[in-house]
């Protein structure tokens, strides 16, 4: 047999790979079918507050990554602050500084949040300071009469977490709660509470604000639980649940006393939230169930690494999948495209900017390209620096389109910025010998079938279940492989030589 | 679908695939690639074993060399200027006379001094170049082609390509340029090309793009029946050719030149398989008798007289 080698190589790739594949589908359990609680979540703060006329300084919290959350973007509208960000314990927070600011002062924070069901890697705790209680007199009997009421009938420190919920949240509160609480039976008091009575038991335990992300919440509340540092690591509880457990919605900013933003050199602070579930497709994550993480082969997969680097991949692995369409398309098919990967990597930018935009975009920068190309040709400029002349025209015009977008408030316009700006300049330069060489006809012929094939690309590669798909069961590009060897000796008729030979299909005289 | 591609199999049509997978990767190792794709390397090779090539009149490797052009051509009224590693005839000028400053191309049109040192330039930037790697410019003899085509061409140069298989001259065509191709003998680009019976050196019927034609689309003469002068010598070369290049399965363009003869023009690695439509037949059946038969054929005498024996015609109707 006479590519015997290449077959046996093939079916032990891609036997490896279905092998693989099926332990994790079957045994494993992964997922076959991206989870849909994937989501997206933009909030916004908004800062006013009335400056003396001097100097004015406002410390505004601002969360940070942390499992199952990732920030994915974020901004500061501040016109004339100076800002800077720093990590200050478990926090982070941002600095806004002026040196003469008049009137009435808004500032505006807004990020998007990334949630997942991903269970990452725990980052290493470490030991908190035990914070004193720092109740006096009467307040410190109560706390004590609390407190020696629920030892007893506690095991360990979550038992006894539990418990002092209960009593705190109890719709008749007894006198030394009543008494603790002081008529405010805000959420906020509660959880400072029960961390003062915790840090009289000698139990370390702080206070968290956040966020709860419900759909288009307009004048969302901060909203306030407990953690308790337990068996070294700090156990989020929630006051406002029946099972005390923190509900997956919530997004925790900061942690410890203190308010959202305070502000030095002027009065009348006003924040105010609002959380809105942001639809942008291209930030959609592919994850898995949390139970196998557990599992000992998933220890080396893709999952181990960071959410930033997993989005990545998300969008690497799908790229061979693009590929094996293109070698179909070119030797199984006989299709000519410009360039051998371009549609590919015209699809990858179409993933930002979306089909219908990427198109436009792409009609009009290789447009535009190819006019100043043209006009080029009568200067007579070498080679080189004529394709750095027809590369800063493509990124001026990318410039352009981003701004003019911006200004009609469209906003996919500003997604451009991802263009592969060298790939549009060599497609301008191959379009415009096409051009000289074999006609327009023959140039926009070839013009119009790659955008097509970028397309059918795209539709390939990025949509939810290709990605998905790529990420959780890398190893399916082992059968890619092999089939992309099966192709490199595949000797028979491309569709396109059966219509060019057909003059020679008579019967031979 | 499926009846067609069994009727080119079984008419011994070869595909792309085919010729890419099983006898270019198979018989033409990648280090001798570059001595056709440089067509200077070609002519030195070719003229040291006795072969004819046109005429270098001088080659331009750096920009700075371009100013020397004008000495180059100082008192020729005629040459050609092609990229050292062009394909597809692209970049190649044919100047057919000269004005002052100005040069008149094969096509027609005048281009001036400048036009030409922009022109040289690019081609050294590799503009016409496989992969745009940069290239040099030769500048050489431009053929008088031989008055047997003269009714069947329209401009340009028509050139005879063999293809050559382990030495063997297996099928060849003749290419005729058109007014579609502009001057160019390049099928892609609408020249015509007649088959040739390798036994008698014959034209047959010609393709015009993809469809069967008898006579010049612009001159309306009859390709068919048309003798090739000094055929044998043709047969010779392409039989001679593979030991210069050790390339097993190649394309070999050759020019009738008035005065001098059969001219190698240059050898293609990559050769197209229009030819099969040019002489409506199927390479294959060709391609496995030389495979089977190669042993026996040891100089270039007896794979010309293997050729002449065995590849008769035989077209589909």
């Amino acid at each position: 047999m006479k590519n015997r080698h290449l077959y046996i190589l093939a079916a032990v790739l891609a036997s490896i790979g279905v092998g693989i594949f099926l332990y994790k589908a079957l045994w494993l359990e992964l997922p076959l079918q991206p989870d849909g609680r994937v989501d997206n979540w933009e909030v916004q703060a908004k800062i006013t507050f009335d400056a003396r006329g001097g100097p004015a300084k406002l410390v505004l919290f601002i969360p940070r990554n942390e499992v199952p959350f990732t920030i994915v973007d974020q901004n500061f509208v501040s016109e004339g602050y100076g800002l800077t960000t720093a990590s200050i314990g478990d926090n982070r927070r941002a600095m806004f500084s002026i040196r003469k600011a008049i009137g009435t002062q808004t500032l505006y924070y807004r990020f998007v949040v990334n949630r997942s069901t991903f269970i990452g890697p725990t980052e290493a705790v470490e030991e908190p300071v035990i914070v004193k209680s720092t109740l006096e007199e009467m307040r410190l009997a109560a706390a004590q009469g609390i407190l020696n009421k629920i030892l007893p009938e506690s095991a360990d420190d979550d038992t006894l977490v539990r418990l002092l919920l209960k009593r705190l949240t109890a719709s008749v509160p007894d006198d030394n709660v009543a008494m603790l609480l002081g008529g405010s039976s805000t959420m906020l008091r509660r959880v400072r509470v029960a961390r003062q009575i915790l840090a009289l038991a000698g139990i370390r335990a702080r206070t968290v604000s956040g966020v709860q992300l419900v759909k288009a919440n307009k004048n969302t509340q901060l909203t306030h639980w407990l953690e308790v540092y337990i068996r070294d690591a700090w156990q989020g509880y929630a006051p406002q649940t029946e099972t005390y457990s923190v509900p997956a919605n919530f997004l925790a900013w900061w942690r410890g006393p203190g308010p959202l933003a305070f502000v030095d050199g002027g009065m009348f602070l006003k924040t105010s939230l609002s959380v809105a579930a942001a639809s942008a497709p291209a930030l959609r994550t592919a994850l898995v169930v949390s139970k196998a993480n557990e599992r000992s082969l998933l220890a080396y997969s893709m999952f181990t690494l960071p959410l930033n680097t997993q989005l990545v991949y998300k969008i690497i692995l799908t790229v061979p999948l693009g590929v094996f369409f293109l070698t179909i398309l070119r030797n199984v098919i006989g299709l000519r495209t410009m360039g051998t990967f371009m549609p590919v990597l015209i699809a990858i930018a179409f993933r930002e900017t979306q089909v219908l935009w990427g198109v436009i975009l792409f009609t009009v920068v290789i447009s535009v390209g190819l006019l100043v190309r043209l006009y080029l040709e009568n200067l007579r400029l070498l080679v080189v620096p004529r394709l750095s002349c027809v590369l800063i025209v493509v990124v001026l015009t990318m410039a352009a389109i981003s701004v003019m977008s911006n200004q009609l408030g469209l906003q996919r316009g500003l997604s451009v910025s991802l263009f592969p700006m060298v790939i549009l300049t060599m497609t301008v330069e191959r379009m415009s010998i096409i051009w000289d060489e074999r006609g327009a006809g023959e140039m926009l012929r070839q013009g119009i079938g790659s955008i097509i094939v970028a397309v059918i690309a795209y539709f390939i590669m990025v949509n939810q279940y290709t990605e998905h798909i790529a990420l959780i069961f890398p190893e399916l590009l082992l059968i890619l492989l092999s089939g992309n060897l099966l192709i490199g000796r595949y000797s028979g008729f491309r569709l396109l030589d059966l219509p060019r030979f057909r003059v020679l299909a008579g019967r031979p005289s | 679908m499926f009846g067609l591609a069994r009727q080119l199999w079984r008419n011994g049509v070869v595909g792309i695939n085919k010729r890419n997978a099983d006898y270019i990767l198979v018989h033409n190792p990648r280090k001798y690639f570059p001595l056709v794709d440089d067509k200077l390397l070609t002519k030195e090779i070719a003229e040291k074993v006795g072969i004819s090539v046109p005429t270098l009149y001088g080659k331009i490797e750096f920009p700075h060399e371009v100013r020397s052009f004008s000495s180059i051509v100082a008192n020729r009224a005629d040459f050609v200027v092609k990229p050292a590693q062009g394909s597809g005839g692209d970049g190649i000028l044919v100047v057919v006379g000269r004005m002052g400053e100005y040069f008149r191309l094969a096509d027609g049109s005048m281009i001036d001094n400048r036009d030409m040192a922009f022109h040289l330039n690019n081609i050294l930037a590799g503009t016409f170049s496989l992969g745009g790697q940069p290239d040099k410019v030769l500048v050489e003899y431009k053929v008088d082609f031989d008055p047997v085509f003269e009714k069947i061409t329209f401009r340009g140069v028509p050139d005879i390509r063999i293809v050559v298989f382990l030495g063997v001259p297996v099928m060849a065509m003749v290419r005729l340029p058109t007014r579609l191709s502009r001057g160019k003998a390049n099928l892609h680009q609408g020249a015509i090309g007649a088959g040739i019976a390798i036994p008698s050196g014959r034209t047959l019927t010609a393709v015009l793009k993809n469809s069967v034609v008898s006579e010049h689309p612009d001159t309306n003469n009859p390709v068919m029946d048309v003798e090739i002068p000094s055929w044998n010598i043709l047969l010779d070369m392409a039989a001679r050719s593979c030991d210069l290049t050790h390339l097993g399965y190649q394309g070999i363009d050759i020019v009738l030149d008035r005065a001098r003869g059969p001219l190698l023009l240059e050898l293609n690695a990559r050769p197209g398989l229009n030819i099969q439509i040019a002489n409506r037949e199927g390479l294959r059946h060709r391609l496995e008798l030389v495979a089977a038969r190669v042993a026996e054929l040891n100089t270039a005498a007896d794979r010309v007289r293997f050729a002449k024996e065995n590849f008769w015609p035989n077209p589909v109707s």
